[in-house]
């Protein structure tokens, strides 16, 4: 085992963040809703820090005896991770001033938040697994919730802990399987122990594992919280919950299926094949029929994880790049049509449903060029982003021989196009029924970056993403 | 011998102490057969030599969490026929549900019976090397395992703050004790002469 000294200079995001986590809440403690704009600045700097860290700072290398991986597949998950809940503290602390309730354990969840999904991707065996997923995931209940006076957010707060504290349990039962069958926690050591045989018993935690997982990612048929809480949590920690998390149980899947059971591919792959397909064809054909925006975008994440579960399916070096890569066009995509929310209403009170945004091109023609081309992106139109994310994963599948899923899945989202087009259609062609609010700075500008990204700006980022998405892709290192 | 059927009936126990948790009419009887469950898998604990983890059992959950739900159980008036009503409606998919779980577990022990579980390894030795199981445990808890430790505090910490952001309520009517405003009262503070006109009364 290597000292403790190479094994927290490894560690250098997490140490940090957790550091400063801890000071913040003294601060705060002390201080109360006086320090808010302090333990906010203080949260984004040290997040956009770390993010750096993690880009340029951080040795490859296993440590604290194998149950933390530092690599660039950890080091480029964290990196989007970071930035995004850099810009969840930024729309969170405008919303917050907005309710006159400006709490500063705000960005300190975000802040553990952020902690527990570098733990996860960063995680080499199944007790730092668990441990990232559930430090993560009870900072996100907490948020879920965080408007305590609201019926709707409380429901969304408490739907997400029962049914995540079941998907943990499943979870937990799975690893406790593996770890009795294949002897060890750490998943080099199940990968050499499932190599020389694979009984019934790993097989069943493999299982559940994966449904544990796929939970979190909100895959069907395990996605029935995501539109109830997606729809009572406020807008700004949607916003949050649908980009960071996500890929970071991605990568965290990619890490146990590729780096655990690289052997088992013939296994686990009809498994995440079921779900994506499940996935694909719930947020398509669900969604149809949704009249609230926030609802319609929860099934269409759950459309986008399918998409990302097929490419996962591959199995190879293409796979997992592809994953990288849709996951983060896409992040950039759903942030950007969260923060578009954010910044919509009309008299006062948000916009929810689709009816609500008619005519929204006249009130207020810039919004409704964002939305547009988030929506476009999202639909799969080149050049915007959802079409190159697509392209990688479709490509991905078609190339290991897994056609047939890919065709499943882009008439999958040939269906899907047609609640984007709705939107678009009640947007540009429909009366408008009065002028909207001019909507808060913070979520308008990171609106308008996001839809500065799907066009043009996404040529330029994408030689970057394929570049780097590809030394990520090699860490996994197998196949 | 002795061992076997102590296995057996403890095993029996905890098997039957559990089914009584979830069958029970009144709650407080749940969480009396789950301290019950609780005690005899402390005794499964010691009769494999971990009896630490069987006190931690016993002090953490039962002495502990137990008597939490116990008051919770008693002091919120919850009405748990009502909560049972729809029993039968979800029968159908909760027996499904269950019954798939029923179904792996028993195909996940006949797997143990065949091939033994642990990568066919025998049962570790809880007191290997000489060492009790306490020493054990403290020798790789602050070293090798130093990170999920730290990990598993954060997660503590996540809890305290969600609790005081979710419950945390600052009442405007509430008089609290300031201790430092009490100590930095002077007699000028408190105290004011006033003179009073003859036939009025005072001002204040």
């Amino acid at each position: 085992m290597n000292n403790i000294t190479d094994s927290l200079r490894m560690a250098h995001p997490e140490v940090i963040l957790s550091a400063v986590t801890i000071l913040l809440t003294a601060i705060g403690a002390f201080a109360g809703r006086k320090a808010s704009l302090v333990v906010s600045a203080l949260a984004v700097i040290s997040l956009i820090g770390v993010a750096v860290i993690a880009a340029i700072g951080v040795p490859v290398g296993i440590a604290f005896g194998g149950s933390f991986i530092s690599d660039a597949a950890a080091s480029y998950a964290k990196v989007g991770i970071y930035l995004m809940s850099a810009v969840a503290v930024i729309l969170g602390y405008g919303w917050l001033g907005r309710l006159s309730a400006r709490q500063f354990e705000y960005p300190l969840l975000i802040l553990l938040a952020a902690t527990g999904m570098g733990i996860m991707v960063s995680a080499g065996d199944l007790i730092s697994l668990y441990i990232g997923i559930e430090l993560q995931s009870l900072a996100l209940y907490v948020l879920a919730a965080f408007r305590r006076d609201d019926p709707k957010a409380s429901e969304a707060g408490l739907k997400y802990f029962v049914l995540g504290a079941l998907s943990s349990g499943l979870l937990l039962y799975g690893a406790s399987l593996i770890y009795g069958f294949a002897g060890s926690t750490h998943f080099d050591v199940i990968a050499a122990a499932v190599k020389a045989g694979t009984g019934t018993g790993v097989l069943f935690g493999l299982v559940f594992l994966i449904c544990g997982l796929a939970f979190k990612v909100s895959a069907a048929p395990f996605h029935m919280w995501t539109p109830d809480v997606y729809e009572g949590a406020p807008t700004p920690v949607v916003a949050f919950f649908t980009a960071a998390p996500k890929l970071a149980a991605m990568v965290l899947i990619l890490r146990v299926l590729y780096t655990g059971f690289p052997d088992n591919i013939e296994q686990w792959r009809q498994i995440i094949l079921l779900i994506a397909i499940v996935s694909v064809g719930v947020g398509a054909f669900a969604g149809l029929v949704q009249s609230n925006i926030k609802r319609l975008l929860a099934y269409s994440s759950i459309a986008n994880m399918g998409y990302v579960l097929i490419g996962l399916s591959a199995g190879n070096h293409e796979g997992a790049q592809a994953v990288l890569i849709f996951m983060s066009l896409y992040m950039i995509d759903a942030t950007g049509f969260f923060a578009a929310l954010t910044a919509l209403s009309r008299g006062g009170k948000p916009m929810e449903t689709i009816a609500d945004m008619a005519g929204l091109s006249r009130t207020n023609p810039a919004m409704a060029i964002t939305i547009t081309l988030l929506a476009f992106s999202a639909m799969g139109i080149p050049p915007l982003p959802g079409f190159w994310g697509k392209f990688y994963v479709f490509k991905a599948a078609i190339d290991a021989g897994q056609w047939p899923i890919a065709v499943a899945g882009l008439v999958g989202s040939v269906v899907a196009a047609f609640y984007y087009l709705r939107l678009v259609k009640v947007m540009w062609l429909d009366d408008s029924p009065g002028a909207v609010d001019k909507g808060p700075l913070d979520a308008r500008i990171v609106a308008f970056a996001s839809a500065l990204f799907a066009f043009p700006l996404v040529m330029i980022g994408l030689t970057w993403i394929e570049h780097y998405s590809g030394y990520a892709a090699d860490a996994f290192g197998l196949l | 011998m002795i061992q076997a059927l102590a296995f057996y009936v403890m095993a029996a126990v905890t098997v039957l102490a559990a089914l009584a948790v979830v069958g029970a009419r009144n709650p407080v009887h749940s969480v009396l057969f789950l301290i019950t469950a609780f005690f005899s898998a402390a005794g499964l604990f010691v009769l494999l030599g971990a009896e630490f983890l069987a006190m931690l059992l016993v002090v953490v959950y039962v002495g502990a969490v137990a008597v939490l739900f116990l008051f919770v159980v008693m002091m919120l008036d919850i009405d748990f026929a009502k909560l049972k009503a729809g029993f039968a409606q979800y029968l159908p998919i909760g027996g499904l549900v269950g019954g798939i779980l029923a179904t792996e577990m028993i195909l996940v022990a006949l797997a143990v019976g065949r091939e033994g579980a642990a990568a066919k390894n025998a049962l570790p030795d809880a007191n290997a090397g000489g060492a009790s199981n306490i020493e054990a445990i403290g020798q790789v808890l602050y070293t090798d395992y130093s990170y999920f430790f730290e990990a598993a505090g954060l997660i503590l910490l996540v809890a305290m703050i969600g609790a005081i952001v979710l419950t945390l309520r600052h009442k405007p009517h509430v008089k609290r004790q300031d201790i430092g405003a009490q100590v930095a009262r002077t007699p000028k503070k408190g105290m004011e002469v006033v003179q009073i006109k003859p036939g009025s009364g005072v001002e204040l």
